[in-house]
């Protein structure tokens, strides 16, 4: 036991001496999710759009002028051809087209319809999607209006009509925030405890001071406890000052015990760290440890649930995620955080994570007797 | 019962043979050196010894000790340090020696007695990081923590590479001491010179061991007549010498040319006028006492 302190307070000596770490624990984590939390947002703003007017009628002008008046949309181009319009979009400089064609209004009122064309550049499918459904949206408003301005409120009276309200449970304002900060923290956590764990043992063989340590009494369990020990205090801290920040600088909620969290926290990143020193058997330099530990955080991060929702992947692709401790802890964060759940809640994927925590730890251990 | 004792140990890295069917042993509190060219096997040998990897074939014992079985028990036992300098950089003088005096279990103060003498060299730096010594010093920790649990058996890979003259002297007469104090010593030089300082030599080549004995029986074997020939062109000399009818080999060393010859009455004269029909100036020739180099040449020719 002795000596498993002296080697955890040796590591911690090491870690703060070493003037390019500190700033990497401390500093990158806040720029990090500063910058992360305020970018990373899926909410449309500035929509650029080209109008093609063809109709110039009372009409078309008013829709147009819906489309001016929303803060989405910006109105880029307003011109009677389309092909000049398309050669905005060419270029990348018009996301929409608004194409309104001659004869507009005059079947609006003859024929009691009329088309418009929206098209839109596709080539990010999300923002592409997104377009289309705040363009609809605009489009049906606009719909509403024409009928109060021609029927008389009698008739209004006689069209059934079915209103939707939409009450958003556990973030009721939708704030994008809300939902970014916890499973970044989570992202910021995973790196730190991958990335350091990962190379710190490479590092001993790459200088071969575990050459030394090999002919010593130290055990190998101890050595790898006394080397993981403090890398997982260290996230654990930054697990607590990441939620610091968020808590004032982004005001996110905190409904749920935060026991709760540190609890799932320390059992995933025994994980994670766990991983990371099963990274560092199989290579021999940093740089290769470095880089097999990248592919693992991409897939880790691509299929966290992150950005993109678990629910939309193909079936196939959402039984391998049950393999991505990421998307558990992600997931109890958001939960305990935004919705406040008890450890019953959580429960599932608390477990799971513990079955990966003893799965990992042990391959890492036999791999690491194995090879050393 | 001898301090080593290794039995036909075999050691292969994929096609490479790396120690071939070594057998010897070394006795209690002798100075005993490895003297090899670079890839013979003697940090193969010594990684065997130290409990580091396993043999192929054969056994080793450390005081009795198998170093497969036994692996934990020996490794209280000896003190290693590798050809590379392997503290920790970043940990300063004093840091690295409390580090390894507790992980094996004891005090620096408990058992300073021994590094004493070397350690006091380095004390007045004991602040400074281990990285930042040099190279001398950085050998002198090294043995430091080496010693710091009393080890019966030190075994040094290459200690004094990359050590200016004057510390390779004063890291020879400190091992002298160790080994005064009843401490058992492996140690393997590229160093011919050094290797006069053993009790026992053993010459490596190829994972062979060539020759085991004392530097003086070694060079007794010497079989040919040696003469050490110098000239004012040291380097068209030694091309000159070797199309010289009779000689057997021809090395530099130093400022001179080794000349070996199977014949044992060799003319001097002969020689010289032959050197001097070459254009030569300033030629000396004397007869010379074999050391180990030479021995260690010719024994690389035979084989």
């Amino acid at each position: 036991m002795r000596t498993l302190l002296f080697i955890i307070q040796k590591e911690f000596l090491q870690i703060f001496r070493n003037k390019g770490m500190l700033p990497i624990i401390f500093v990158v984590p806040i720029v990090q999710l500063l910058i992360l939390v305020n970018a990373a947002t899926f909410e449309m703003k500035s929509i650029r759009v080209s109008v093609v007017d063809m109709d110039l009628s009372t009409s078309s002008r008013k829709l147009i002028s819906k489309y001016e008046g929303s803060p989405f949309y910006k109105v880029v181009q307003t011109t009677f051809s389309y092909d000049e319009a398309m050669d905005q979009m060419q270029k990348g400089k018009v996301d929409v087209i608004i194409n309104i064609p001659n004869g507009f209004e005059r079947k609006l009122v003859r024929e009691n319809l009329s088309k418009v064309q929206f098209v839109i550049n596709a080539i990010n499918q999300a923002v592409a999607g997104l377009s289309s459904g705040y363009c609809t949206s605009i489009l049906i408003d606009f719909n509403r209006e024409l009928m109060q301005d021609w029927l008389s409120p009698a008739q209004m009276a006689g069209l059934k009509n079915i209103q939707t309200d939409f009450s958003y449970w556990y973030n009721p304002k939708l704030n994008y925030k809300t939902y970014m900060v916890p499973g970044i923290l989570v992202l910021l956590v995973t790196i730190i405890g991958l990335l350091l764990s990962g190379m710190n043992i490479v590092r001993e063989k790459e200088i071969g001071t575990i050459e030394q340590i090999n002919v010593t009494p130290i055990r190998k369990i101890q050595f790898i406890a006394g080397k993981l020990a403090p890398f997982w205090i260290i996230a654990l801290f930054e697990l607590a000052f990441g939620l610091s920040i968020g808590k004032l600088l982004f005001d996110i909620p905190m409904v749920g015990n935060l026991w709760l969290i540190f609890l799932s926290g320390g059992v995933y990143l025994f994980v994670i760290l766990s991983i990371g020193l099963l990274v560092s058997t199989v290579t021999n330099t940093q740089q290769q440890s470095m880089l097999v530990t990248f592919f693992f955080l991409v897939v880790f991060i691509l299929m966290s649930g992150l950005f993109t929702s678990i629910e939309s992947m193909p079936g196939w692709a959402q039984q391998i995620d049950r393999l991505n401790p990421l998307m558990y802890f992600i997931k109890i964060m958001r939960m305990v955080l935004l919705k406040g759940s008890t450890f019953a809640d959580i429960s599932p994927h608390f477990w799971s994570l513990v079955v990966f925590a003893i799965m990992m730890s042990g391959l890492a251990v036999w791999r690491y007797r194995k090879v050393a | 019962m001898p301090a080593i004792v290794v039995d036909h140990l075999a050691k292969h890295f994929s096609t490479v043979k790396a120690l071939d069917d070594i057998s010897f042993s070394v006795g209690k509190a002798e100075l005993f050196g490895f003297i090899g060219p670079d890839g013979s096997g003697k940090t193969t040998l010594f990684r065997i010894l130290t409990t580091l990897i396993v043999p192929d074939m054969g056994t080793a014992t450390v005081n009795g000790l198998d170093v497969v079985k036994d692996y934990r028990k020996i490794r209280k036992d000896i003190g290693y340090m590798p050809g590379r300098f392997s503290l920790y950089a970043d940990l300063s003088v004093e840091e690295n020696l409390n580090f390894y005096a507790t992980v094996f279990g004891t005090t620096v103060a408990e058992n300073y007695e021994l590094i004493r003498d070397i350690y006091s060299q380095i004390e007045p730096f004991k602040k400074r990081k281990a990285g930042k010594l040099s190279g001398g010093m950085k050998q002198k920790l090294a043995l430091s923590c080496a010693l710091i649990h009393k080890p019966s058996v030190l075994i040094l890979d290459e200690p004094t590479t990359g050590v200016d003259a004057v510390s390779r002297l004063e890291f020879w007469e400190m091992l002298k001491r160790l080994k005064n104090n009843g401490i058992t010593i492996v140690v393997a030089t590229p160093y011919m010179d050094e290797a006069s300082l053993c009790d026992r030599v053993a010459l490596i080549q190829d994972g062979k061991l060539m020759a085991i004995s004392t530097p003086s029986e070694v060079i007794k074997t010497y079989p040919w007549s040696l003469f050490s020939v110098k000239a004012d062109d040291i380097f068209t000399l030694l091309n000159d010498l070797k199309s010289f009818p009779g000689v057997h080999t021809v090395f530099a060393f130093g400022q001179a040319a080794h000349v070996s010859f199977k014949e044992r009455n060799m003319d001097e004269k002969l020689l010289s006028e032959y050197l001097l029909g070459k254009g030569h100036s300033g030629i000396k020739i004397s007869p010379a006492e074999a050391n180990i180099e030479d021995c260690f040449m010719e024994l690389m020719i035979k084989t």
